[in-house]
């Protein structure tokens, strides 16, 4: 029923955003990429992409968070393309999509007041795809107090601040923990909105949103190894869905080292890739537990540049919106890693971005 | 030869001698003291010199990791400098002197103090934080080579110095002090010698004058014993020929 009337209000804007998926490079595009020596022959290799002229201003010495500032440029002006011609529900959903990028910079601002700072070079600093118009308000708040009521009344977070947490929790808890506090409840309410607008787009979000969850869970766990985090506060912050949820994340509430995170992981199936071959890894890393870590961090992005491919096979849904950002925000990361390989000359740790198409 | 080079202002004395003398030995002893000195610091020198090589060396390939590994940081985190900056409030990393002696010679040393424990070991704690604890031990290393290298450099350069003033002392003794003591030392001999020459020829002369003296007083009484002699003997005679010999007095 729903693909009778999607193109009514989406077509348009679907046509668009696979357009722009078209553009997302490719592997012959990382390949001459990959072969610049210098960051000049970068730039001209990118003004060959879609990426035009985005460079053509720039002062002579590239620097490469230049080149990421410039290239999150194109992504937010295709994204306020999109959300200024999408009409409800889906510019209720491409709100949805900078809400996460919101609380980081919700996160950033708080942080500042708390150590009293000037907020507003803090302004500067933000995601650009999670700013709102009432963002500089939040910036008059002295103190903390003032800014949790900022929050509240002006942005669209309220309800996951004023379910999570009090004025005093801002106070008293570590900014990374009220931070995925929020994250939790950003991803379950999220979660729960995709579920009542189609069921494609159910089907597409829910997969790729409970691989978030599941990804944070399992992050979360292995990063609090050795730190102040005690395991209540640790479940607490593990969001409430996704495929590990409930068994597995109490599994990894209690879990003390990578081993038991990794028998957790070996209950759902597409997970069990993830620790594979951790022993190579050991081996040739020598860093132990890192290496395991690191290379995680990798599947991890791995798997979501996977699904968010997936996205793309199915036809009158909404995610591959939030497929599209998220696979070029990946793209921005291996254009910035292949940059940064290029400036420190570090020509063997090249290829270990992830290619995309 | 002892007029040949500069010397000292002393008196030829055989006291100064002494004292010349007493001042030579002492700048020997201080010349081989100085020169061990000088070895010990020399070879203390290469040892840093190159162990600043490899440190430098090693500095090169840890600061190249340490920045890779925050690109990697950057890569799965995004931004994190402020968050960090923000919540570091305690150093956990910090640097200690101490001194250390080498043959008389104060070298500062740097040592680096870990704090175990950290502000921010929750960054990243959703994403990427194994990343950023990584970035956060190789810079540690890192900052552990930029101080050793610190402590080497700064040993480098007061070792430098030293062994520089050390090697001019060493020099002026043993080409200015020593020869100047050598050539005061001979003078004065010399001086010695002379004056010595001069006394026994004086003496010779004495003792000449003396024996001239003494021969001609022996001449003399000789010649005043055959005078007298002959005087007896003409008084012998005049007595044989008073009565024979007309004597002009005698008027009668």
């Amino acid at each position: 029923m729903e693909g009778l009337f999607f193109n009514v209000n989406n077509g348009f804007l679907e046509g668009i955003v696979r357009g722009y998926k078209s553009g997302i490079l490719t592997h012959s595009h990382y390949a001459s990429l990959t072969q610049c020596e210098t960051l000049e022959d970068f730039k001209t290799q990118l003004s060959a992409t879609d990426y035009g002229n985005f460079l053509a201003n720039e002062p002579s010495p590239l620097s490469t968070s230049t080149i990421a500032d410039k290239a999150t440029q194109t992504l937010v002006d295709h994204f306020n393309f999109l959300r200024s011609n999408s009409v409800e529900p889906l510019s209720k959903f491409l709100d949805y999509i900078t809400y996460g990028y919101m609380i980081d910079n919700v996160i950033l601002l708080i942080t500042g007041t708390l150590h009293e700072r000037d907020t507003h070079e803090l302004l500067e600093r933000c995601h650009p795809l999670g700013i709102f118009d009432t963002m500089p308000a939040l910036c008059v708040a002295t103190n903390v107090e003032e800014l949790y009521q900022s929050v509240l009344v002006e942005t669209p977070l309220a309800p996951y601040f004023r379910d999570c947490l009090s004025a005093a929790d801002l106070d008293d808890m570590n900014i990374e923990i009220i931070r995925n506090t929020v994250y939790k409840a950003y991803l379950e309410d999220f979660y729960n909105y995709v579920s009542t607008i189609g069921s494609t787009t159910v089907d597409v979000m829910h997969n790729i949103l409970a691989f978030e969850a599941d990804r944070r869970t399992i992050n979360i766990t292995i990063n609090s190894f050795d730190t102040e985090l005690t395991k209540e506060q640790r479940a607490k912050l593990f969001p409430a869905i996704g495929r590990l949820f409930p068994t597995g994340n109490n599994a990894l509430a209690k879990a003390d080292d990578i081993d038991q995170v990794r028998q957790v992981c070996e209950n759902v199936s597409e997970y069990r890739s993830f620790f594979d071959n951790s022993a190579s890894g050991q081996s040739n890393g020598d860093l132990g537990d890192f290496g395991v870590a690191a290379q995680l961090e990798d599947r991890f992005f791995r798997m979501e540049v996977h699904l968010n491919k997936l996205a793309f096979l199915q036809q009158f849904q909404y995610g591959v919106f939030y497929s599209y950002v998220k696979l070029k925000e990946q793209e921005i990361r291996n254009i910035t890693w292949i940059a940064e390989c290029i400036a420190q000359d570090a020509r063997d740790r090249m290829h270990d971005f992830i290619p995309i198409f | 030869m002892s007029g040949a080079g500069p010397r000292e202002n002393v008196f030829a004395t055989r006291m100064a001698l002494t004292n010349t003398k007493l001042r030579l030995k002492g700048a020997e002893t201080g010349h081989s003291l100085l020169a061990k000195k000088r070895d010990a610091l020399t070879t203390r020198f290469r040892a840093i010199l190159r162990k600043v090589d490899e440190a430098k060396r090693k500095m090169g390939r840890v600061m190249q990791l340490a920045s890779f590994s925050m690109a990697e940081v950057t890569y799965t985190t995004g931004d994190i400098s402020y968050i960090v900056q923000e919540q570091a409030k305690l150093a956990t990393f910090r640097v200690k002197a101490k001194q250390e002696n080498v043959s008389g010679v104060l070298l500062p040393g740097f040592e680096v103090d870990r704090v175990p424990g950290s502000d921010f070991n929750l960054t990243g704690l959703g994403r990427g934080g194994q990343q950023v604890l990584r970035a956060k031990e190789v810079y540690a290393k890192a900052l552990e080579t930029l101080v050793e290298l610190a402590s080497l450099q700064t040993a480098f350069t007061i070792l430098d110095e030293v062994i520089r003033a050390t090697n001019r002392r060493v020099n002026a003794i043993e080409h200015v002090i020593i020869p100047r003591l050598d050539n005061t030392i001979k003078y004065i001999m010399s001086e010695l010698d002379e004056m010595d020459r001069e006394e026994f020829f004086r003496l010779k002369k004495v003792q000449g004058k003396k024996k001239r003296d003494a021969g001609k007083a022996e001449m003399k009484a000789i010649t005043d014993k055959e005078e007298s002699l002959k005087q007896l003997d003409e008084q012998q005679e005049s007595t044989v020929d008073l009565l024979s010999t007309k004597d002009a007095d005698v008027i009668f």
